[in-house]
């Protein structure tokens, strides 16, 4: 099939771009791209939720945060091995998605951001309330042992890049997969008309309530790679403005593409990282860019590039 | 009543739907014979959407039973009894505008239909209804006739046992009514049609066999010239949709 | 304290609260109610009234009662302005899709609260009140002798906070009475009830989404003048009367007037008394996943009515 050849190209170009700008970039530029590859997972589980199934969450905070969390705790306080931990936090977040979703789904719309909204300002809260444990907003480091794999210590930043590359490139290629099977056109086709798709005999809410489960995992397993990768969990990745950054992100990279969610990502990392060196207000890039973006350009910069280049994945 | 002669595909038992106190519909006991082409007819606010709605399950019904093949659907929501091999077509036309046309259909098609057989399904069903040249356009683009036709290849696609159209003529012009009573006609014999239609001259043309719905109730049923001959179907209503 | 009198104060301060939240959140129901718009930008409209509060009363020198005065009516003014622009250049563009003017006023909360960061600096700022009286409460006890008045040490409450549930009530009776008996609140509730008839009717739908998205913001920054003698201004204060609205606007109906002051005031008087009593993160946690609750099995609200 020329389309998923065509697909599975682009995303190996993408990826060896990155390999590409690690080698040439400083120093300071390339530890940057371990960062915006794991917080590019994060916005591809959110796509897959937003762009691809139509369902706008204001909650994804808690599922990365159940990710961190769920890694992060179990070293921390269990002593538990990295991959053990790590495949705990991809696991707390699919759990709490399901849960939440089976919840939330019972509404659709704007109740539905609400909803999403106010389970992880819980979710905020509980982790605040629990400062004992997760020592609140101060957060904490993860010890040195928890972030050995196989030997190999990923507080180096040459590890931590090819690490962090490894996982985008496992996620980017099986989204684009993802999207592209029968689950994902389905999706698409919840996102185009919900009625029409349930009355030719799909289980609509089954297949969303997939579809948050499968983001969720997502969201998860980045939170916990952010966590292993640079070593530190606080509560506030759990706070709304990590919910709002992925919309953020999905809408400026454009939603519903595949490569749509890292490009989101490169922009805003560098807008977000110049603003901040400059005031102290940096967020108001993010204001004036989802005012910006929702007012003149809601397909995002993919979007854009898509309308050439109709088979963009 | 005319008997039928054939097995019913769809049965229901004392289906009744009540809005507050209002009722829709009201104990309809209907029979689909099998392998025909059905007309359900009835003035406006006759319960006909209503009835229709609570065959597929999209609305609740307050009382009764649905049979489907023999097996009790009552219980089952609308995607499952899509499942079991009914097809439907939605009286405000409803497509997924975004995607293009080979793709609407293939979302019909892919639930019954492996990868290797959904292209020729899809031209198929899209050259069935004559719109195989524009299988790459936007759905949203097609013109209101087309998208109607795109909707009836969806419903091919899915090779029903029993395919419902809600007002199908609803909106279209001349000439394209005659294109699609003669599609209608075509497809007779591979599978059971419902029609629900406002258009008498469809009716008449297209069906094998007539139900006549009044306030919320089964009025007449039988074959096209005997509905025609019948005088509380003309009271009712005959003798207005003429005009 | 003993319990009893506790719970008093427990209660005179939570119809302060109450007062203040009624206030907030029937703007943003209003908003929602007429224009079905979700306004997270609304707590953000709240802040910027209390900062206006303390630029205005800095301006006026004198008595603490003058530049009190005309920041009441000045800091609703302008913020009803700004949002009457905002919803001119922002909300109609986007012709008030729900999902898209949440995403916008997402981002107008940003632009709000973080040009107040670089302008009027990340400190808390007080604004004198205008009175403050302290006022001791007696309480009725049975001593050896019989019943008799005491004035427990620390049952009191000032004038202002007197003077806050008052204007609130007020307010929400002017309120009321513009809804119900004058032509505008007419055209609000014809264009409520449905925007297209109202446009076949020729009422100018446009102009009246203006107003009301004006009067939204216009009644959080008037419940933000009358709190900011008491609870300083600061450019993060949006983020608690914008959740306690959506509590209120929920667990009241959505976009039902009635509703929403009486869940203001069921809301606001457990909050004070829950807070008295117990951690308030606790009580956070329980509230908000209790409403998120309440949104999943009631959508209509636990006031609002079911279905026909």
């Amino acid at each position: 099939m020329s389309e998923r050849l065509r697909t599975d190209a682009l995303h190996l170009g993408v990826i060896a771009l990155l390999v590409v700008l690690f080698l040439t970039l400083p120093t300071y530029y390339a530890g940057n791209l371990s960062r915006i590859m794991v917080l590019a997972i994060y916005a591809i589980g959110y796509n897959l939720l937003f762009g691809y199934t139509g369902l706008l969450s204001l909650g994804h905070a808690m599922f990365f945060a159940a990710g961190m969390y769920g890694y992060g705790l179990t070293a921390q306080l269990a002593g538990w091995p990295a991959l053990p931990a790590f495949a705990l936090g991809i696991l707390a977040g699919a759990a709490l998605g399901l849960v939440v979703g089976a919840l939330a789904l019972r509404t659709a719309g704007v109740a539905f951001m609400i909803v999403t909204l106010m389970f992880a300002q819980s979710a905020y809260l509980t982790i605040l309330y629990f400062g004992t444990w997760t020592r609140g907003d101060e957060g904490f480091v993860v010890p040195g042992v928890a972030r050995v794999v196989l030997g190999i210590d990923l507080s180096g930043e040459t590890e931590r890049f090819v690490a962090a590359l490894i996982l985008f490139s496992l996620v980017l290629l099986v989204s684009g997969r993802l999207v592209r099977s029968r689950l994902g056109r389905t999706l698409v086709a919840i996102r185009e008309n919900e009625e029409r798709t349930r009355m030719l005999g799909y289980d609509a809410t089954r297949l969303k309530l997939i579809a948050i489960t499968v983001s969720a995992a997502l969201s998860g397993l980045a939170g916990a790679a952010y966590a292993l990768l640079f070593g530190y969990v606080g509560a506030s990745f759990a706070a709304v403005p990590y919910s709002i950054f992925p919309l953020l992100w999905v809408l400026l990279g454009g939603a519903g593409t595949t490569v749509g969610p890292l490009i989101g990502v490169f922009f805003m990392f560098y807008l977000i990282d110049t603003a901040s060196g400059i005031t102290l207000a940096y967020m108001l890039i993010a204001g004036l860019a989802l005012v910006l973006l929702t007012l003149f350009a809601p397909q995002g910069i993919a979007g854009l590039v898509r309308r050439r280049v109709r088979w963009l994945p | 009543m005319a008997s039928v002669t054939s097995r019913p595909i769809l049965e229901t038992r004392g289906l009744t739907k009540l809005y507050g106190g209002l009722a829709a519909n009201t104990d309809v006991d209907f029979q689909l014979p099998a392998g025909r082409i059905t007309a359900l007819i009835g003035p406006n606010g006759a319960g006909k959407s209503t009835f229709v709605g609570m065959v597929t399950g999209r609305i609740p019904a307050t009382r009764g039973q649905v049979i489907f093949e023999g097996r009790d659907i009552s219980a089952l929501p609308a995607h499952a009894r899509i499942g079991l091999g009914m097809a439907y077509t939605f009286q405000i036309t409803s497509i997924f505008p975004g995607l293009d046309v080979r793709e609407n259909v293939a979302l019909a098609a892919r639930r019954k239909t492996d990868g290797a057989h959904l292209g020729a399904k899809v031209g198929a069903a899209l050259a069935r209804v004559g719109l195989a040249d524009r299988a790459d356009a936007v759905a949203g683009d097609l013109s209101y006739g087309h998208q109607r036709l795109l909707e009836i290849a969806m419903g091919l696609a899915q090779d029903p046992k029993l395919f419902i159209l809600d007002e199908p003529t609803q909106g279209l012009a001349e000439s394209e009514v005659a294109g699609f009573v003669a599609l209608i006609r075509d497809l007779a014999g591979e599978t059971t049609i419902l029609l629900i239609e406002h258009n008498m001259d469809v009716v008449m043309q297209a069906a094998d066999h007539i139900v006549v719905l009044d306030q919320g109730m089964v009025l007449a049923s039988g074959e096209p010239q005997a509905i025609r001959a019948d005088r509380a179907v003309q009271a009712a209503y005959l003798g207005t949709a003429d005009a | 304290m003993q319990f009893g009198p506790h719970l008093l104060l427990a209660i005179l301060e939570g119809l302060v609260t109450a007062s203040i939240l009624s206030l907030t959140a029937m703007g943003l129901s209003l908003v929602f109610g007429v224009m079905r718009v979700v306004n997270v930008a609304h707590g953000e409209a709240y802040m910027l009234g209390a900062v206006l509060a303390w630029w205005v009363t800095g301006l006026i020198a004198g008595h603490p009662a003058a530049g009190f005065v005309i920041a009441a009516i000045a800091a609703p003014l302008i913020m009803g302005a700004l949002a009457v622009a905002s919803d001119r250049l922002v909300l109609k563009r986007l012709n008030y899709d729900p999902d898209r003017t949440i995403v916008a006023t997402i981002g107008l909360l940003y632009i709000a609260q973080q040009t107040t960061l670089m302008s009027f600096g990340p400190d808390a700022r007080p604004v004198e009140p205008p009175f403050n009286q302290r006022i001791a409460l007696p309480w009725l006890e049975r001593t050896e002798e019989g019943w008799a008045w005491f004035y427990p040490w620390g049952l009191s409450i000032t004038s202002y906070k007197l003077f806050v549930i008052a204007a609130a009530a007020l307010i929400l009776v002017a309120i009321w009475l513009i809804i119900t008996r004058t032509r505008a609140g007419l055209l609000m509730r014809a264009t409520q009830q449905d925007s297209e008839t109202a446009q076949a009717f020729g009422i100018p739908v446009g102009t009246v989404y203006s107003v009301v998205f004006g009067i939204g913001a216009a009644l959080a920054a008037l419940g933000a003048v009358l709190v900011v003698p008491i609870q300083q201004a600061h450019y993060l204060m949006g983020g608690e009367p914008l959740l306690l609205s959506f509590i209120v606007v929920i667990i009241g109906g959505l976009g039902s007037l009635p509703g929403t002051v009486i869940a203001a005031l069921l809301i606001g008087l457990s909050d004070g008394i829950i807070s008295v009593f117990f951690s308030p993160t606790l009580a956070k946690i329980i509230a908000t996943l209790l409403v998120a609750m309440v949104l999943v099995f009631r959508p209509r609200g636990l006031l609002g009515k079911a279905p026909a």
